[in-house]
């Protein structure tokens, strides 16, 4: 039979990049010199379950390379290597090579092959061997020996308790005899009286006579699980007469079975099927438990409804009341269940970030402590992927700009190693990330100064500490003097607000010139479902993000001031405030209100800036499925979903930051 | 039909162990370390064992010491999965009490032939 190897080649990536996670974490918390075995073994299991599936499902260049490193991780495992830094560095470069092997198979690229050879040449300098990874080889090129024209004479004498290993003689004299023909004559000699008699062992013994053209080798192979529990001698028949041609043909045919094997399994690598890209997601069981659970509850309730609804009367109006309110939480209770198993622990985000803020602060030459929190704190699945460059970023950022130098800190009083921390935390329907560094904060007339040079605040102007942070995040402003290689590529913090941004997340600095600084970023929990206040306008149902509402106000017409081909604005709390009707947006005839006293205006904010929506009446709050207008229909300004209403109607989602840059544009 | 259990805590190598057994027409029951192996076999006899030897909580070896020491399976052929360069492993294994072994890698035939011709 033959069982196509590729099918398991998805889950073969994602164990082995687990596995990669296990062993560059591990090896970043090795204590150089007293390393202890237990955590190197962790390791160690790591690349050994990465050698193994990448031998077996063809990956063979991956399975050579984890092998060099698997030597030196064994050797350090047994005592027989001190763990120096320069292993320990060495082989993290390892591990990002080997995931770097891993994502070219997994996209069916070619591997950087120079880049490989470079690590093993390393590794192997470490290990003070030269064998240029042929070594696996060793064994399999011992089967070369004598063979015999004629046949052989076996002499087979197991041990007494040979059976208790689970093998069996019969099992090893059948397997011979599909070598060829055989004669086989059984001692008895030695099986005791029957009083005497053990039934669990072994009393025979046999003398077997192969004949045929076979390689000692292929015998061995047969006795190979029990050689050390037997006494096994192998005498070549020799001054017999040629063997039919039909045993030789025999005794071939079992060979082919290897060479065929190994020819199979590059066969199977080259036929590369386009699915590489799908990707899946790890839920525990517990989870799905609980999902199963609730689905029982609700076809429990489901069968009391419908049974109710066979012939109803008003007396039952109360049952099935009861049965509609339980069928609101089952719904409700599934709704969560479903969300949770898209939630991960946002530690897959975190991962990456000991192995940065080493390297980084190696590069540096700064001295910093890498300090995390709440790493189980979960979150979207999605959002995990997303948030990951934006943090990096704002890492990087602390690193680079927040962190003195050691003699600088020195000099300030500080402790000379800085910290940086990294916490995460649930805070009403929100994930809340933190990054914290005890650095030199933001110098707020350095960067006012700044500010005024590039134009983006008019001089003289009397900004506080907090509006001087924010200005940080406004496109064109770079504090840094020169481009450094580790923040300020090009990307600045106006592109890190946008993106979090765009994931319906919001980022928000503190500072203070000298102490330090700390980057909190609120992230929703997910993007599929979000709270909603619904709105009328006219016949039409929108759906405003609660997150983006401020307050809702009925205005006075003294608040009102038109100007002259500027649109209208408001006047609230000394700021003048733009409004834009959604009516004239979306071209809605029978709005109720038309005049600004009459209906009531949503005060939204997007990008700090507030606005005014004007809406005839507010319906109610609650929950809204997003769903995908582009998927569905195309894009719309000022939309950036649409979602089912109980009624069934379609009512739009308000993309708010777009629904003002459409305004200001008017 | 027998059944095997199949012991591995990459879940990429359980999956295809067990793929290709049932393909050929086992029953297989999966196991993801030597611990839940030992828990699974108390609870439902085997005909046949194989096991990965590396694991965390359990490992292979102390699997094989362990379940073998057990009346019903005293007989039970018990093959370990292991590398080529774990020599040492091999000798561990056998004293441990396992029948065999199969070298990794291995492709799902000579998975197949071995467990065929162990089991008759």
């Amino acid at each position: 039979m033959s069982v196509d190897l590729e099918q398991f080649h998805q889950v073969f990536f994602e164990e082995s990049f687990e596995g990669l996670d296990i062993m560059e974490t591990g090896l970043m918390e090795l204590d150089l010199g007293a390393a202890n075995s237990e955590d190197i073994n962790t390791i160690f299991r790591a690349a050994h379950s990465i050698k193994g599936g990448s031998g077996t499902f063809g990956f063979q260049g991956i399975a050579d390379f984890t092998h060099v490193m698997e030597t030196l991780l064994d050797e350090m495992r047994d005592g027989r290597r001190q763990v120096t830094r320069e292993a320990v560095d060495s082989l993290l470069k390892s591990v990002d090579i080997l995931r770097m092997m891993m994502n070219c198979e997994q996209d069916k690229s070619d591997p950087d092959t120079d880049t490989i050879k470079r690590q093993l040449t390393e590794l192997e300098a470490i290990l003070g061997t030269s064998s240029g990874g042929g070594e696996v080889a060793a064994e399999t090129t011992s089967s070369s020996s004598t063979s015999s024209g004629a046949g052989w004479n076996i002499v087979f004498e197991p041990d007494a308790n040979m059976m208790l290993t689970g093998n069996d003689p019969l099992r090893i004299i059948r397997e011979l005899a599909e070598l060829g023909e055989i004669e086989v004559n059984t001692h008895q000699e030695k099986l005791p009286v029957f009083s005497a008699l053990e039934p669990e062992n072994c009393y025979l013994s046999w003398d077997i006579i192969l004949h045929g053209d076979i390689a000692e080798s292929v015998i061995k192979d047969v006795f190979l699980w029990v050689e050390d529990e037997c006494k096994l001698t192998l005498t070549p028949i020799v001054n017999e007469s040629a063997q039919p041609v039909a045993e030789e043909a025999k005794s071939e045919a079992t060979q082919p079975v290897k060479a065929a094997a190994t020819t199979k399994a590059p066969a199977g690598d080259n036929k590369k099927a386009a699915n590489a890209g799908s990707s899946s997601i790890r839920v525990s069981i517990d989870k799905i438990d609980d999902l199963i659970n609730m689905v029982g509850e609700l076809v429990i309730t489901q069968s009391m409804l419908s049974l109710l609804g066979e012939d109803f009367t008003m007396e039952n109006l109360e049952k099935l009341q009861d049965g509609l309110g339980q069928l609101e939480r089952h719904t409700r209770e599934m709704q969560e269940s479903v969300m949770m198993i898209r939630m991960l622990p946002i530690s897959f985000s975190f991962s990456r970030f000991p192995r940065l803020v080493r390297d980084l602060s190696t590069q540096m030459g700064k001295k910093i402590d890498l300090v995390m929190s709440g790493e189980n704190t979960e979150i979207d699945k999605t959002l995990i992927e997303k948030i990951g460059d934006p943090l990096v970023h704002l890492v990087r950022n602390s690193l680079d700009h927040g962190i003195e130098m050691p003699a600088d800190r020195i000099a300030a009083g500080k402790n000379e190693t800085g910290t940086i921390n990294l916490n995460a935390y649930h805070k009403g329907g929100n994930i809340v990330i933190e990054i914290t560094d005890d650095g030199k904060g933001i110098d707020p007339d350095a960067v006012l100064n700044k500010a005024i040079e590039k134009g983006l605040v008019p001089p003289g102007a009397n900004l506080s500490n907090q509006q001087i942070n924010e200005l940080i995040f406004q496109a064109g402003f770079s504090t840094a003097k020169e481009i450094t290689d580790v923040s300020g590529r090009g990307v600045g913090m106006d592109v890190v607000r946008k993106n979090i941004a765009s994931l319906g997340g919001a980022v928000e600095i503190q500072s203070e010139f000298g102490k330090g600084s700390t980057f909190t970023i609120r992230l929703p929990l997910t993007l599929a479902i979000l709270d909603g206040q619904t709105v009328i306008v006219g016949d039409e149902i929108y759906i405003i993000p609660l997150v983006s509402i401020v307050e809702s106000i009925q205005i006075n017409s003294d608040m009102i001031n038109k100007v002259a081909g500027k649109g209208e604005t408001f006047k609230l709390r000394d700021e003048y405030i733009p409004i834009v009707r959604l009516s004239s947006v979306f071209g809605i005839e029978n709005a109720k209100a038309k005049e600004l006293e009459d209906g009531l205006l949503v005060v939204v904010e997007a990008d700090r800036k507030p606005c005014g929506l004007f809406i005839d009446d507010l319906l109610g709050q609650q929950q809204v499925v997003i769903k995908s207008l582009e998927q569905n229909y195309h894009r719309v300004d000022g939309v950036s979903g649409a979602t089912i209403l109980g009624d069934g109607s379609v009512a739009l989602i308000l993309d708010i930051p777009g629904l003002l840059r459409m305004s200001v544009k008017h | 039909m027998p059944t095997i259990l199949a012991v591995d805590d990459s879940s990429s190598m359980r999956q295809m162990v067990s793929f290709t057994l049932k393909g050929a027409g086992y029953d297989v029951v999966e196991a993801v370390d030597g611990q839940d192996a030992l828990n699974k076999a108390k609870s439902q006899q085997f005909d046949l064992i194989v096991t990965d030897v590396n694991m965390p909580v359990m490992d292979g070896i102390t699997f094989i010491r362990n379940l073998r020491a057990e009346a019903n399976y005293k007989f039970t052929p018990m093959l370990m999965l292991t590398t080529e360069s774990a020599a040492d492993k091999k000798t561990e294994g056998k004293a441990a009490g396992a029948t065999g072994w199969i070298v990794k890698p291995f492709n799902p035939d000579q998975l197949i032939n071995t467990i065929k011709k162990v089991l008759g």
